[in-house]
């Protein structure tokens, strides 16, 4: 596709998206991505939200990448919550108790 | 956070307030592990997290009148000790980004994304199983700068939800999330080559 036709393809896109009813612009779909991951979007904009989801290959590839961001960076240090020793050692806490002491 | 019910922790506070040592102690032994094994997360270190420790039940003894019980108190403890953590960090890390503004989305000027086409999404696996690309990646999370460092480490590496966060930073969740999401975006633009599987064999 030669650069003209590329950029006369996203100006009607962003155009259908901008003035058709029931849509959102790649700007919107982007405000309303972490309110949608932290799965606080009411039903109507879901719905909204999931069908620029569709019909969007460069949010759809986005929203792909950011998921996969979050995984990783869940599984950097190891799975999960740090793992919660049972117990402090004894010398932090005497060092602890002796400061309060003064 | 620990273990301990409403009632066994009004208890234990009233103890701390009346200056009891039996009190100052359980609270040490109570708390203490979980408020380690955080700071040891935030600051990939054990004497550096034990330090932290120590500083935030110091600090916290000498504020306890600042505690309104708003919320849990080992939140509130943790809320110092990821204080305490931030203060290190900035002096341990002084190089980070300044600013993640350039790492944001981009967009043209009809509101929509440019983003080039995926080819290729590397697994969790495919990034982290080499030693060299975990330590890159971890890399880019700690250098970030620490207002979204924090955030991230908070909610997608130890997993709180957005409500005890915000009681951690004493910022509303809205600010949470507004945090979270840029933090996440920047670290997807520092990532994109390893996610593009560019930068491995």
């Amino acid at each position: 596709m030669t650069m003209l036709a590329t950029r006369l393809k996203r100006k009607l896109k962003g155009a259908m998206l901008k003035w058709l009813p029931g849509m959102l612009t790649c700007v919107q779909f982007e405000d309303f991505l972490i309110e949608y991951m932290e799965g606080d979007l009411p039903q109507r904009q879901r719905t909204v939200f999931e069908f620029h989801i569709r019909i969007c290959r460069e949010c759809r590839e986005y929203m792909a990448a950011y998921k996969r961001t979050i995984e990783v960076t869940g599984r950097a240090y190891g799975n999960g919550a740090a793992p919660v020793p049972d117990e402090v050692p004894e010398d932090l806490v005497q060092a602890i108790l002796a400061a309060r002491r003064g | 956070m620990a273990q301990t019910s409403r009632t066994d922790e009004t208890e234990l506070i009233a103890g701390l307030r009346r200056g009891e040592t039996r009190a100052f102690e359980m609270v040490v032994r109570q708390y203490g592990p979980r408020l380690l094994a955080s700071g040891r997360r935030i600051l990939r270190d054990q004497s550096l997290a034990e330090d932290c420790v120590q500083e935030t039940f110091i600090k916290a003894f000498e504020r306890l009148d600042g505690f309104e019980g708003r919320a849990k108190f080992g939140t509130w403890l943790h809320s110092i000790m990821v204080n305490q953590a931030l203060m290190k960090l900035r002096k341990l890390r002084p190089d980070k980004h300044e600013t993640i503004d350039d790492l944001m989305p981009q967009f043209d000027a009809d509101s929509c994304r440019i983003e080039a086409p995926w080819s290729h999404l590397a697994t969790p696996h495919e990034m982290l199983e080499e030693e060299q690309t975990r330590r890159l990646v971890q890399s880019h999370i700690e250098q970030l700068p620490e207002t979204y460092c924090i955030v991230l480490q908070l909610r997608d590496i130890q997993e709180f939800n957005t409500e005890t966060v915000s009681e951690m930073l004493n910022i509303s969740q809205g600010a949470v999330k507004v945090r979270l999401h840029r933090a996440r975006s920047a670290l997807k633009t520092l990532l994109e080559p390893l996610l593009r599987g560019e930068t491995m064999s």
